[in-house]
């Protein structure tokens, strides 16, 4: 069983601080959806909101299809994976794991079966009866997912669940948890401000900033296309250049700044002042041949070996800083520091966006 | 030690050290094996101390068997021993008073740790200790006035029509347990504020995000962390209680007895100081091993108790 979520122009105040702004999504049943954005921009608050732990100033959130409105937490078909784990440490593993089947009244052998259950679930067989303090990061993870499971929710929240583990361990958790809810087929909710994992698990992500989602889409849409300055900014690197729409032609428009005109796709919200283009350094192609279109040349600075790519760090002749990544393949010549070259990148593969994220 | 004379250097750190050597010397042990020692000696003549008849005996600890009273609980009747009859009811409502000091101080606890806004704490704790800077003897006495036949609280209750006629509340043991209860709870109130403060209120959190009520929460949560915090303020409450001669002395009534008044009165009446040092030791030595035996009970360790 897994539920789909309404938010409806959800908004949440703390005294005269907004930390919420006119939240409107909907969540699909069954769907991995990531809230994504820096810290305090107002994902943990919707998460607990939805959650039940805080009561939306206005709007309606709805499980279901049912408004959720005066609902407790323990009334909700949720189930909220806590940032810290908050596993009960003075239980062993099995009671923490059937704790929700322990509130519902069912009997001890069903509840410990369930547990073992989960635990295989998990991939975490045999710790039944261990304390929590003898398990590892990894481990405590799987008995909080465990735990959470138990209750068959219909909806899971996940607060940053994986920011505590070290970075062999996040990516292979993140292969885990996609694969639990695939498994399990319940609607997950994951906040996260780790671009690299929202854009790996989710089947789509929210990117928010100061309490309003920015851009709701696909984690390819999110990157290749970003709405805003703040969302092209926020999953990824970018060169930036400042400068005024001309011309526009079947979605390209002409961009003339201080380092020359280029040529690229113009952003749906990117009108009137304060636009800027957006290359992505893996789009951006750096060679010694002047390339046909948005050439820029200048001077290699420094060339940086990242293990699967390489980044080579460039000043144009008028001044500007800019960063191309080539792969680590040995398809491209990696030029020398020092060595004079050409920049470039395809008018498709460059956005004009608007500077600033969306406001109220 | 090294530390200290790093620290302060060898001339403080002796002052300390003698200080404390002093003060745990010279007022603690000195006087206790001193009183120890004298329990086992007969109360003699001030002209025969030392003489023949000055020998060790433990005639003055088996003086509490003397003197059988008539008792009939639940319905049985029997012969006790008076003094061990007080004995045993000091006990009895030193646990009556631990178990109300937790009923009042753990809602508080819970309160001032987990619901109340952070800022308003100092002002709430201000609150609770403003009354302790009034003597024990004051406080004692006001007691005794509000509770007294004609006195404010009864009043209280006949003009908001909840009693019919007023209730003698200075009766039994009924006002000693009030006095104590008001005397003690902040012994039990701040460990286990302590106690619950240090629960991540996530667990909180959680167990009511799995679907748990209150008590669930606080009963599988709550209280099984700050049992630690529970003991040490029961343990400490406890002791306290059994061991109060002002409040017992203020507000017993003609059918109250506290062993610690029966051992005033051998110390103070009788002018016996062996027979009450006698007695002293038993009070110290039973509770102790009461306390012992609850702890062991509820499973606390002493490593526990001193966190």
């Amino acid at each position: 069983m897994s539920a789909g979520i309404d938010l409806e122009n959800v908004c949440c105040d703390f005294g005269s601080f907004r930390a919420v702004d006119n939240a409107n999504v909907s969540i699909r049943p069954g769907e991995f959806f990531s809230f994504l954005g820096p810290s305090g921009c107002g994902k943990t608050t919707i998460l607990r909101m939805i959650s039940g732990f805080i009561d939306p100033t206005q709007g309606a959130i709805r499980i279901g299809g049912k408004d959720m409105k005066g609902q407790r937490p323990n009334q909700r078909p949720t189930a909220l994976i806590f940032q810290n784990l908050a596993l009960f440490p003075l239980m062993p593993i099995w009671e923490n794991i059937s704790f929700g089947l322990e509130v519902r009244g069912v009997d001890k052998a069903t509840r410990r079966a369930k547990a073992e259950e989960l635990l295989r679930l998990v991939d975490l067989p045999g710790a039944a009866d261990k304390m929590v303090s003898q398990l590892s990061g990894g481990q405590k993870q799987r008995v909080a997912i465990a735990r959470a499971l138990a209750v068959e929710p219909q909806v899971m929240l996940l607060d940053e669940p994986l920011s505590a583990l070290d970075l062999k361990l996040r990516q292979h958790m993140r292969a885990e948890l996609r694969a639990i809810q695939k498994r399990t087929g319940v609607t997950f909710i994951y906040i996260t401000h780790d671009q690299g994992e929202a854009l790996a698990m989710s089947d789509r992500v929210g990117v928010m900033s100061h309490g309003r989602i920015q851009q709701i889409a696909d984690p390819r849409e999110i990157y290749n296309n970003p709405v805003n300055g703040f969302v092209a900014s926020f999953v990824g690197e970018n060169n930036i250049f400042t400068g005024d729409v001309g011309q526009v032609a079947d979605g390209i428009a002409s961009f003339a700044t201080p380092h020359g005109t280029f040529r690229a796709r113009l952003g749906e919200q990117a009108t009137g002042k304060g636009v800027k283009l957006f290359v992505r350094p893996e789009h951006t192609i750096i060679s010694a041949a002047q390339p046909a279109e948005n050439a820029i040349h200048g001077r290699v600075e420094e060339v940086s070996f990242e293990g699967n790519f390489i980044a080579v760090h460039a000043v144009t002749d008028t001044g500007m800083k800019m960063t191309a990544e080539l792969r680590n393949d040995g398809s491209s010549d990696v030029p020398e520091v020092g060595a004079q070259v050409w920049m470039g990148f395809a008018a498709a593969r460059a956005a004009i966006l608007p500077d600033a994220e969306t406001r109220g | 030690m090294q530390d200290l004379i790093r620290r302060y250097g060898a001339g403080l750190t002796a002052i300390i050290c003698l200080l404390v050597f002093f003060w745990l010397a010279i007022l603690v042990v000195v006087p206790n094996i001193t009183l120890f020692e004298s329990s086992f000696r007969p109360y003699l003549p001030v002209t025969e101390i030392g003489g023949p008849k000055d020998v060790y005996s433990l005639d003055n600890y088996l003086k509490v068997f003397s003197g059988q009273v008539e008792v009939s609980p639940l319905g049985f009747t029997f012969l006790i021993p008076v003094h061990v009859l007080t004995f045993f009811l000091t006990i009895w409502y030193s646990v009556v008073v631990t178990f109300l000091c937790f009923l009042i101080a753990y809602p508080m606890a819970y309160y001032m740790a987990k619901v109340a806004k952070p800022s308003s704490v100092p002002t709430l704790l201000l609150l609770i200790f403003v009354p302790l800077w009034v003597s024990e003897v004051l406080r004692a006495f006001a007691w005794w006035i509000i509770l007294a036949f004609k006195g404010p609280l009864n009043s209280l209750l006949l003009a908001l029509g909840l009693i019919d006629a007023p209730v003698r509340w200075i009766t039994g043991y009924d006002a000693v347990v009030i006095g104590l209860i008001y005397t003690y709870v902040l012994f039990m109130l701040f460990p286990v504020y302590n106690a619950v403060s240090s629960l991540d209120t996530n667990q909180i959190e959680a167990a009511e995000d799995l679907g748990a009520p209150w008590w669930k929460i606080h009963w599988r949560i709550v209280l099984p962390h700050a049992k630690p915090g529970v003991a040490s303020g029961s343990v400490m409450v406890f002791m306290l209680s059994a061991g109060s001669l002002l409040v017992p002395s203020i507000l017993g009534s003609t059918t109250s007895q506290w062993f610690t008044q029966t051992i005033n009165q051998w110390f103070n009446d009788a002018l016996d100081w062996n027979t009450a040092s006698a007695y002293a030791f038993i009070l110290l030595f039973l509770c102790t091993v009461f306390v012992a035996l609850a702890m062991w009970a509820f499973k606390v360790k002493l490593s526990d108790i001193a966190k």
